[in-house]
């Protein structure tokens, strides 16, 4: 049967046992609701907003817009991952410096975006900058502390050679 | 809900010749809004997403077959954005990079929405989509796929397995008018593609009509207007192919435009798209 090992969820490395009844509602839900894991902000619910922002198989997607059945077997990567309790990673780190966080609704959504965007472009241009965060919104900064803050964390990690 | 995760084609035609109720889900970016919504709950799903013939694409001679779960984020860019660089346009435009890593080309063409962003480059290209189910494969084009908006002529317990599209080498658009340059759903949108072997071109129009349609009239009409060797066009040929291309729709009035802009944008998308591949002048 296709359903055998439906009942666990992968998240920020660990495997849970989750209640089939949950299955059919949206991962954003799950994480939130049934798992306790706020970090994740729930605002629109249609992917528009970027705001629940997570890494599922080291993809970058909404969970709003995961089905929490296709999730099983599948590694969920949460806000909750990216630092260890008590420190900020590179990204962070530079969002405080800058003052690129007011109300804090948008940054968890933001903070894995960015972190996936620089994986993969360690020297980004505005831009690549902008386009990668288009689909975050954030209603108080009008945007430019974050790409400020998306600079100065690409550049640091080049003089640290470390994660973001 | 019932959640069954497919893991072959096989199994899909299994699930759903026991029950073709089942809905089915790839990535999720049109039907999860729905579920949070409460606009629809259905009793059984069946997820797509990690059947890997449905992630895969192939070159094939003069073509490719892209399978229906291959995602935006794939088609924009690397080899399939070389082999079909106007397909890789118009994924580009889709949503965020989060809606692209999850949206598919297949759920594009299962949605039918008159603003998917794949249908006018799918119609202009004239593809070929491959159906399946249990009773096995047939072969339709979009334009008998799509019949309605939001709807299709998918048989029961019949699902989109792959689509065909010519590997042409040479010049291809893909143009969008919306209040943003991402995260925005087409006001109008065109494809305009070149078949220099017949010389003539191929154009798909978006969002400016409830099914697929080609602008053949004007389609018919430029081709006298150009040169193939200079890759020039007759600038008096302009104006009236823009005409036709307008003409050729039949948009509405709704929350994101209205009807007489998208009728006016739709021939000026057509003309710019013509005149970055075709450089004005006198034959």
């Amino acid at each position: 049967m296709p359903n055998e090992k439906q009942s666990l969820l992968s998240v920020n490395g660990e495997t849970l046992t989750i209640d089939d009844a949950w299955l059919g509602e949206s991962l954003l839900y799950t994480l939130r609701e049934r798992l306790g894991l706020y970090g994740s902000k729930n605002a629109c619910e249609q992917g528009e907003c970027g705001s629940c922002s997570i890494m599922l198989d080291e993809t970058l997607v909404c969970a709003c817009l995961v089905l929490t059945g296709s999730a099983a077997d599948k590694d969920i990567k949460t806000i909750e991952s990216l630092a260890p309790e008590g420190s900020l990673s590179t990204i962070q780190q530079a969002f405080v410096d800058t003052g690129a966080i007011q109300c804090g609704f948008c940054t968890p959504g933001l903070l894995i975006t960015i972190k996936d965007f620089l994986d993969e472009n360690t020297n980004p241009t505005d831009l690549e900058i902008r386009e990668a965060i288009s689909g975050n919104l954030c209603r108080c900064t009008g945007y430019g502390r974050i790409v400020e803050a998306v600079r100065i964390a690409s550049k640091t990690h080049d003089e640290t050679e470390g994660g973001y | 809900m019932e959640v069954l995760i497919a893991s072959s084609t096989e199994e899909i035609c299994e699930l759903l010749a026991q029950d073709s109720s089942r809905q089915l889900l790839a990535g999720g970016t049109d039907f999860m809004v729905e579920v949070n919504y409460r606009h629809r709950s259905p009793s059984s799903v069946i997820t797509i997403d990690q059947v890997p013939e449905l992630q895969n694409w192939h070159h094939d001679g003069n073509s490719v077959v892209v399978g229906s779960c291959v995602t935006y984020r794939e088609i924009e860019r690397g080899p399939l954005a070389t082999l079909v660089p106007a397909l890789a346009q118009a994924a580009r435009t889709v949503g965020s990079p989060q809606i692209r890593n999850a949206g598919t080309i297949g759920g594009n063409i299962g949605t039918a929405s008159p603003a998917g962003d794949m249908i006018p480059v799918l119609s202009a290209l004239g593809a070929v989509i491959s159906l399946r189910s249990s009773e096995g494969r047939r072969e339709i084009s979009l334009e008998d796929l799509i019949i309605g908006v939001k709807e299709t002529s998918l048989r029961h317990g019949e699902f989109i397995e792959s689509v065909r599209v010519p590997v042409l080498d040479s010049p291809q658009e893909f143009l969008k008018v919306g209040s943003r340059s991402a995260m925005v759903i087409s006001v109008t949108s065109l494809a305009f593609i070149t078949y220099p072997k017949t010389r003539s071109v191929g154009i798909g129009l978006g969002a400016v009509n409830p099914t697929p349609t080609r602008a053949k009239e004007a389609e018919a009409f430029i081709a006298d207007y150009l040169d193939w060797e200079s890759m020039q066009v007759d600038p008096s040929g302009l104006d009236p192919f823009k005409d036709l291309v307008s003409a050729a729709s039949n948009p509405i009035d709704d929350h994101r435009s209205v009807a007489a802009y998208r009728r006016k944008s739709i021939g000026i998308l057509a003309q710019r798209a013509l005149t970055r591949v075709f450089t004005e002048g006198v034959l």
